[in-house]
């Protein structure tokens, strides 16, 4: 029996959409009576504040947030009632932007990015760029959700689209849990059509990863001995084969932060990611080297600070005044959700950084 | 002073008792530690038979611990209930085992 809810927390109108709100229990309670260091002071006790932008590596675009699923954690809030959907013009300049991008990593992501119309023609133009690694973050669900998806994967490969798919676990029963009943059977039935063309296989070139983000309030555990046993499951159970997983740690905002509270788990959450707190992942936390471009063209410093509206402190707000060289070295505004990229062995959109 | 004996909030208060006997604090979280990691068995061999002791020992601290250790290792509540069976089963069997010097005894006196 699973909990997933059917509407996002916008359509509910829940008090949790705002990103003020979130940013309000993200700094009061725990954080304001001293209980728990704030973000920006455990970083200074090891000279790492203000953090700064280092040389651009990753840009990440959000395409929309409409997508068919209705995950239980979804930091983006997505879901089939969100209608914010990148425009062709802002696509355009995003276009612009991936020309000149010294950038090695595109990663295109959502909801489900392949739901917005001009997904396709996007994906053409954009390989034209050559970016070293194109990667498109697929929900798997989409590939079987409507016959005009069907091609998904054969136009995937066309375009040597490096495929980051989700799975929470190898079984059933905690997949459709987080992500929604049927989830499972549809993305197993997606990974196989995946590595019927080939993605995954081992020596293939067309690359598929999958992301593991946990079914609740607790941390993901060792990315390798995670990545074993998927591997070892999905194999002997469904001949499935992927190349590597990145294991994520849920960050406190949007609907996780709603199941948190909602679940009594907040507190203690928290405090799972202050004790676990690595001070070496900080270096490497991805907001560092990546930017994250917003469907109507803004700029942020992660997908994280997107959903939270924290915009990029620079001059630089939209993508239509890009300037790499001006960005870089900018400030990267922070809150206590950070706290969830420097927990263990760290976490962002490629897995561990430490 | 609280008036309940056990209170979730202590288990994170864990390592505080070193503060009363540094060395050998020290040398107990270094044995643990190193129990616990990746041997002839796995790490997640160990939760799940760290799972099962705790409920033996019915520590509620421990089960805390590993109920949680074991999601994030993946390990799925199926998993985790039959390692628990396998504590049960040895501790009643544990007093079970006992009626054979119940019977002894009684033989000797009695038969």
């Amino acid at each position: 029996m699973t909990k997933v809810k059917t509407q996002s927390l916008h359509k509910r109108e829940s008090l949790l959409a705002q990103s003020k709100r979130q940013l309000e229990i993200l700094s009061n309670g725990i954080f304001q009576n001293g209980e728990l260091p704030k973000f920006k002071d455990k970083i200074a006790d090891t000279n790492q504040f203000p953090l700064k932008a280092k040389k651009l590596e990753i840009l990440q675009i959000n395409v929309g947030y409409m997508c068919n699923q209705v995950c239980e954690h979804c930091h983006v809030d997505a879901g089939p009632d969100r209608k914010e959907i990148m425009t062709k013009e802002t696509m355009i300049q995003c276009l612009e932007v991936i020309k000149n991008t010294e950038a090695h990593t595109l990663d295109l992501t959502g909801g489900a990015p392949e739901m917005n119309p001009n997904f396709r023609w996007f994906v053409e133009e954009a390989s034209k760029a050559g970016i070293k690694d194109f990667i498109v973050r697929s929900n798997l669900t989409i590939i079987r959700a409507n016959k005009k998806y069907y091609d998904l994967p054969e136009f995937f490969k066309k375009h040597n689209v490096h495929v980051v798919s989700s799975m929470p676990h190898w079984t059933r029963g905690k997949t459709d849990k987080q992500r929604g009943d049927g989830v499972f059977d549809k993305s197993i039935k997606a990974l196989q059509e995946l590595n019927d063309i080939g993605y995954g296989m081992p020596n293939s070139s067309l690359r598929l990863d999958l992301v593991y983000n946990p079914s609740g309030a607790f941390l993901p555990g060792n990315q390798a001995s995670m990545e074993k046993d998927f591997k070892k499951a999905l194999l002997e159970d469904f001949g499935i084969q992927f190349h590597n997983l990145f294991a994520i740690t849920n960050l406190p905002i949007s609907r996780f932060l709603d199941y948190l509270i909602a679940s009594e788990n907040y507190e203690d959450y928290m405090y799972q990611l202050v004790d676990a707190y690595n001070p070496d992942a900080v270096a490497n936390v991805m907001c560092t080297n990546t930017l994250s471009i917003s469907w109507d063209g803004y700029l942020y410093d992660c997908d994280f600070n997107q959903m939270l509206e924290l915009p990029v402190n620079s001059k630089v707000k939209h993508i239509s005044q890009y300037n790499e060289e001006l960005l870089e070295g900018r400030n990267i505004i922070i809150s206590q959700h950070c706290y969830g990229c420097t927990a263990g062995a760290g976490s962002s959109c490629q897995g561990t950084v430490a | 002073m609280s008036k309940t004996y056990y209170d979730p909030a202590d288990l994170r208060k864990f390592g505080k008792i070193n503060d009363w006997s540094e060395e050998l604090g020290n040398k107990f979280f270094d044995y643990y530690g190193k129990v616990f990691e990746e041997g002839a068995l796995t790490a997640r061999e160990k939760s799940l038979i760290a799972l099962a002791v705790a409920h033996t020992e019915q520590c509620p601290y421990c089960i805390d611990a590993y109920s949680k250790d074991g999601l994030e290792r993946g390990i799925t509540k199926e998993e985790m209930m039959e390692a628990i069976h396998v504590g049960a089963a040895i501790k009643s069997g544990a007093t079970l085992v006992h009626g054979v010097q119940m019977m002894n005894k009684v033989n000797k006196l009695d038969g």
